[in-house]
């Protein structure tokens, strides 16, 4: 052997042992797809910062495996979406997708995801469709079925037998669903139903409308600036002191910061509180509030327990992702501790959980968030899983 | 319906008119002036809301905030007068129309990237902060009503503005025909600029005025921007009484609409159509009020003068 056919060869064998070591510490990947622009950016935010918060407290390792986080903004709409998506998959080689915030984006991004092999996981879209009959292996849902947040002040208004409610919503197919979800769990009198154009500013009219009807409470489903805003007009109409005031993402520390004391007292649904008493969580709030100076709302827990699923997951796996049934498998076990306590999943990969009745309180620091007032459902599995094809 | 109830919606009405006018105010007077479209007005508006609740995080005293955002305001206004509007004054509409969306969008993250994405809260000066029965468990914040007084005095400062003054008469000149005054020694640039920076100033104090009531986000000029283009193509565009009766007309239009849609269509059908239908046929009217408007009369119902 020459000198420098010797060279080649243990040029060769080193180059060699470089790529076997490089894949051996191949990076897992993460693609996130979150509102990041436009007015609901605070909702992207969280379940960007949920994420990433709970990559920093695992140490930057899932499963053992080192892991990078790819953030895509969708800028909510469904087109940017699926490009950003298809840019994850094919040039990124993600392995998992964590997103989206909102239900449209939800159906536009989910095949080119799910049909790619890749594992889709919603840290708060959770259609109807997609619980049903359009389950799919590769979707997971670590929220809830939209329908359950709706029910929750349904199912609470009918035990505690409050009278003449007067409901109010978007005029959109989510302020319908709302309204809906409520009254399939209240059966009694409803003072009026009132829908409002997306978007509206000034909600005088309505005032007007509710003060004459005289509710015994008044049930609320208008997401974002638009919560805000007749959060803080009904409080001023002097109408929050004698009308029980129930609602759906419409109170929340995402909208509290801007609510602030109008807010107090208020009521809403949801599977989770900052306040939850259990260990893991008061490490997340405490954690999160340090490193975002803000208090979290579900968006940023639901996405932290989607990392959370895929540790989980991971450390059944010992790391491998390439084998997908087993990854699959070991993601349905949902082998992880959930900031919300109990946490399983159903057949058509969303959860059963635990529901409460939320109220809106001022801390002793000043800030705003929802407390815990009652648990509402145990064990919640939605009404769709019925109709899923997978067993 | 009880007629208690009618004239509080009555009232409503006329209160959210007067919103609008004090938006559609700076926007007018910028489009009547200088045959400008400012899309960025919007975007100007919002900012308004911003530096309020900045100074008065700052101050602690609602009034000194007010002033100093709209002094902020107007240098910002007189700032982008000089970096970007005065350099299409001459060009056509559509690249005005390009180059202050532009604005929009700029102005939109920067709010973001400085104040955050999360929306912000203005409170009620503590001496305004009461409130009046309007009717049986209805309280009206006293705030509204000084919204309604500020609309009104700036709609009559206007009107006195533009009459009366000698600025005024040369606004209406530069108007009507801008080169003649230019070539009888009035520097019209400056004159335009003092008119736009005027044209920020009203739109900051709306923004500041509605604070209180409304959320302070970004994208919160997106939504008013349109409803005030609205009031000045049904008012007649360029002309300021024609906006200042137009948004009372779309303000009364579009509660009454909203207010009373679902019970007059309940007479006609059954409750449960008529609560779907309803609210799609109240959020329409003032758009369907804007087309027979533009079909009977084209120029608005008020057309300014002299064009």
């Amino acid at each position: 052997m020459t000198r420098s056919k010797l060279f080649v060869t243990v040029a060769a064998a080193a180059l060699f042992s470089v790529v076997v070591q490089a894949q051996a510490q191949e990076k897992l990947k993460i693609g996130v797809i979150a509102t990041l622009s436009g007015p609901p950016a605070v909702l992207g935010q969280q379940l960007r910062n949920g994420v990433q918060l709970a990559v920093k407290d695992l140490g930057g390792k899932l499963g053992g495996r080192e892991v990078e986080v790819i953030v895509q903004d969708d800028e909510l709409k469904p087109d940017v979406a699926v490009s950003k998506a298809k840019a994850l998959i094919d040039r990124d080689k993600v392995d998992f997708v964590v997103g989206p915030i909102f239900s449209n984006i939800l159906q536009a991004i989910f095949k080119p995801v799910t049909d790619a092999g890749v594992i889709l996981i919603s840290p708060n879209a959770g259609t109807s469709n997609f619980a049903g009959k359009e389950c799919n292996a590769n979707f997971f849902v670590t929220s809830y079925q939209n329908d359950q947040a709706f029910g929750v002040a349904g199912k609470y208004a009918q035990d505690a037998g409050l009278k003449k409610i007067f409901l109010i919503a978007p005029n959109y197919q989510a302020g319908r669903d709302a309204l809906a979800g409520f009254k399939s769990f209240y059966k009694g009198e409803i003072a009026d139903e009132v829908y409002v154009p997306l978007g509206q500013l000034d909600y005088s009219a309505e005032l007007a409308k509710i003060a004459a009807a005289s509710p015994g409470a008044i049930y609320v489903f208008l997401p974002g600036g638009m919560g805000i805003n007749f959060v803080k007009q009904f409080r001023q109409a002097g109408l929050a002191d004698k009308t029980v005031f129930l609602s759906a993402f419409t109170v929340d520390e995402s909208t509290l910061p801007a609510q602030q004391d109008a807010a107090v007292g208020f009521f809403g649904g949801a599977n989770w509180a900052p306040n939850l008493d259990n260990p893991q969580n008061k490490k997340f709030v405490a954690g999160y509030e340090k490193e975002f100076g803000a208090v979290p709302a579900t968006y940023a827990f639901q996405s932290y327990d989607a990392v959370l699923l895929i540790d989980g997951a991971l450390k059944l796996t010992k790391g491998n992702v390439t084998d997908k049934d087993a990854l699959r498998a070991a993601l349905r076990k949902a082998d992880f501790t959930s900031l919300r306590g109990s946490f399983k999943f159903n057949t058509n990969n969303y959860p059963i959980q635990d529901f409460y009745l939320v109220k809106v309180a001022k801390r002793s620091d000043g800030k705003f968030q929802t407390e815990i007032d009652k648990k509402v459902f145990t064990n919640f599995a939605d009404l769709h899983a019925k109709d899923c094809p997978m067993k | 319906m009880s007629t208690g109830l009618f004239v509080v919606q009555v009232l409503n009405g006329l209160q959210f008119g007067v919103l609008l006018f004090l938006i559609a105010a700076g926007l007018t007077l910028v489009f009547g002036v200088m045959d400008f479209i400012n899309l960025a007005h919007g975007v100007q508006y919002m900012l308004g809301a911003y530096l309020a609740v900045a100074f008065y995080a700052l101050t602690g005293n609602f009034l000194i905030a007010l002033v100093l955002a709209l002094a902020a305001a107007l240098l910002f206004g007189l700032l982008l007068e000089f970096v970007v509007f005065r350099h299409l004054y001459d060009r056509d509409h559509l690249e005005q129309v390009i180059a202050t969306f532009g604005i929009i969008i700029f102005l939109n993250q920067a709010v973001k990237t400085v104040w955050g994405a999360a929306p912000l809260t203005l409170p009620i000066p503590e001496i305004f902060s009461g409130s009046i029965v309007l009717m049986p468990g209805l309280l009206y914040p006293v705030w509204r009503l000084v919204i309604i007084a500020s609309g009104l005095v700036v709609a009559v400062l206007l009107y006195v503005l533009v009459s009366r003054t000698r600025v005024g008469m040369l606004v209406r000149a530069g108007a009507t025909n801008a080169r003649m005054v230019s070539a009888l020694g009035v520097d019209i640039r400056r004159l335009f600029m003092v008119v736009f920076g005027f044209g920020t100033m009203l739109a900051a104090f709306a923004g500041a005025m509605i604070a209180p009531i409304l959320s302070v986000e970004p994208g919160m000029g997106d939504t008013v921007l349109i409803l005030a283009f609205v009031v000045m193509v049904i008012g007649g565009i360029g002309s300021m009484r024609g906006a200042f009766l137009a948004a009372l007309l779309i303000g009364l239009v579009d509660t009454l609409g909203r207010s009373f849609a679902v019970d007059i269509l309940r007479l006609v059908m059954p409750p449960s159509p008529a609560r779907t239908v309803g609210p799609a046929i109240a959020s329409m009217l003032i758009y369907v009020l804007m087309a027979l408007v533009l079909y009977f009369r084209p120029a608005g119902l008020f057309p300014a003068r002299g064009r």
